[in-house]
């Protein structure tokens, strides 16, 4: 199952892609058709400016869409800051996380003075989105 | 006669057209073409529709598909990383992701907590043999965080695999009830599985998540005591606050674990004859949309999640001896709980810190022996 649908996919998206180009170039045709008989002054140029926007609306949604379909994937790592304390001089020192940390954590001695530095704090930063809800918050 | 009857129809039809139409050909095509369209949308409208709504579950089914992936190759990656074993841990790690669990039958309900929490202990002793022998070099705070990670590994091939099921079932039969019905839930079964894939890494680097913030409380408040492992995977200390005893009592860190805090509650219940004026718990409770995160709010109840069997303890204990029994919640999403810690609700602990004291001061009186337990899984919490 699993090969076989990203080999579908891939195999129609390709079609599709072709699809998109001849309905384009096909729109684009009719859009320059009607100006040329808006010049000529023919009534029927309406027609073909209906067509031409249709197919041209048309090929970009399309587009749209499986250009969407074909953006990477990607599992964000949000960075996450390890923060050591030293218990009696509290000086503090902020940095990445490492593998092996975890909150209260003895590590070596302070560089200040001869306290323990304890891992206080482990968290990660959120950008704040300042979409919260005005009226309902 | 009729023949003719038909043609002198026909030309007249054709005239009424040439009267709506004027001009030529042109305007005949259109005239077939949209009456073609209002056809072909009379009768394969709901089709059509249906096609949309099967793509739509295909892309859909294409991100599950590689969060699935990822999280496989995130967990094998781990386990070689930390296990150093000399034969390739893929096929067990395959067979892993594959396992099932039966839950009890519920037809007599009497009896079923136990029945449930012996087939989840008889799951959980499998799941760490199976991860010591995939990683024979892993210590134990190593063992719990890949079991964690290879449990979230398992969710997300699971969740993959009945979306598959649906997405393929609804294509073969065509019926718009299967496929509406995952269509209306996908957005939340997405929502689900990109919370599975953090906390899967979370797991495999041992951070510490949202859902871990009651264990944090806790760990904060037995701060510099002396700590005693109490039954299954949980550790107390005996600290003086506001002048009564409390036992602090929360899953031993830093790997990951929940412990069975209900069992620990029950024995120091016990050890101290029931005379136990108060339990606090504390845990990190699901928020509605809408609320913020990191928010503390307090209660009554056993505040406890999981399959319910701690829940059922601790209620069963503490009705024996009329104990009262308050929460203290912080609330966050499925994202945040699962994810590692955010700030909001690190910061979140220390004030729930502070309300635990003040259940305290109101609700108890001096030299009063009280328990607080800080429910949640103490993955990258020491103590
Ligand atoms: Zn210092």
């Amino acid at each position: 199952m699993n090969e076989e649908t990203t080999a579908t996919a891939r195999r129609i998206s390709s079609i599709v892609m072709i699809v998109i180009i001849v309905v384009l170039a096909l729109s684009l045709s009719a859009l320059y058709q009607a100006y040329d008989m808006f010049i000529n002054e023919d009534p029927t140029m309406g027609y073909y400016l209906l067509i031409g926007f249709i197919g041209l609306a048309l090929s970009t949604y399309m587009l749209l869409q499986t250009r969407r379909r074909m953006r990477r994937f990607t599992l964000k790592t949000p960075p996450i800051t390890t923060t050591i304390t030293c218990s009696k001089c509290g000086f503090k020192n902020v940095r990445d996380f490492e593998r092996g940390d975890f909150i209260f954590k003895k590590l070596d001695s302070c560089s200040k003075c001869e306290g323990t530095m304890t891992i206080s704090a482990i968290y990660r930063e959120v950008k704040e989105k300042g979409k919260e809800h005005k009226i309902f918050g | 006669m009729q023949f003719f009857a038909n043609v002198a129809g026909l030309i007249h039809l054709e005239m009424l057209l040439l009267q709506i139409f004027p001009g030529d050909s042109i305007s005949w095509i259109f005239q077939i073409f949209f009456s073609l369209l209002f056809v072909v949308f009379v009768f394969y409208g709901q089709r059509i529709q249906m096609y949309i709504l099967i793509r739509e579950i295909e892309g859909s089914l294409l991100r599950l598909k590689f969060i699935r992936d990822e999280g496989r190759k995130i967990a094998l990656k781990t386990i070689k990383e930390i296990g150093k074993s000399e034969v390739d841990p893929a096929e067990r790690v395959d067979q892993f992701l594959e396992y099932v669990t039966i839950r009890p039958q519920s037809m007599d309900p009497a009896g079923i907590v136990w029945k449930l929490e012996h087939v989840l202990d008889v799951r959980e002793e499998r799941f760490k043999d199976e991860v010591k022998i995939m990683a024979p070099a892993a210590d134990e705070t190593n063992i719990n965080n890949l079991e964690n990670t290879l449990e979230a590994a398992a969710a997300l091939n699971m969740i993959y695999k009945i979306i598959r099921h649906f997405y393929i079932l609804g294509k073969k039969t065509l019926s718009l009830y299967i496929i509406m019905q995952i269509q209306m839930i996908l957005p939340l079964i997405m929502r689900e599985a990109e919370a599975y894939a953090s906390a899967l890494k979370a797991f495999s680097y041992g951070q510490p998540i949202g859902d871990g913030a009651g264990a944090l409380v806790a760990a904060k408040l037995m701060q510099g005591r002396r700590k005693r492992k109490i039954e299954k995977d949980c550790i107390v200390a005996k600290v003086p606050i506001e002048g009564r005893i409390a036992y602090v009592i929360k899953a031993e860190g830093p790997g990951g674990n929940v412990g069975k805090p209900g069992e620990a509650i029950k024995r120091v219940i016990e050890e101290n004859d029931g005379k136990i004026s108060t339990i606090i718990m504390i845990d990190a409770a699901l928020k509605l949309e809408g609320e913020k995160p990191g928010e503390v709010a307090e209660g009554v109840g056993a505040a406890i999640g999981g399959p319910g069997t701690e829940q059922y303890k601790i209620e069963e204990s503490i009705l024996k001896y009329k104990i009262p029994i308050n929460a203290v919640i912080i609330k966050e999403d499925i994202g945040d709980a699962v994810s590692p810690m955010r700030k909001k609700i690190f910061e979140a602990t220390e004030v729930a810190a502070e309300r635990v004291r003040r259940v305290i001061k109101e609700r108890t009186k001096e030299g009063d022996i009280i328990i607080i337990a800080g429910i949640g899984n103490t993955i990258g919490v020491g103590q």
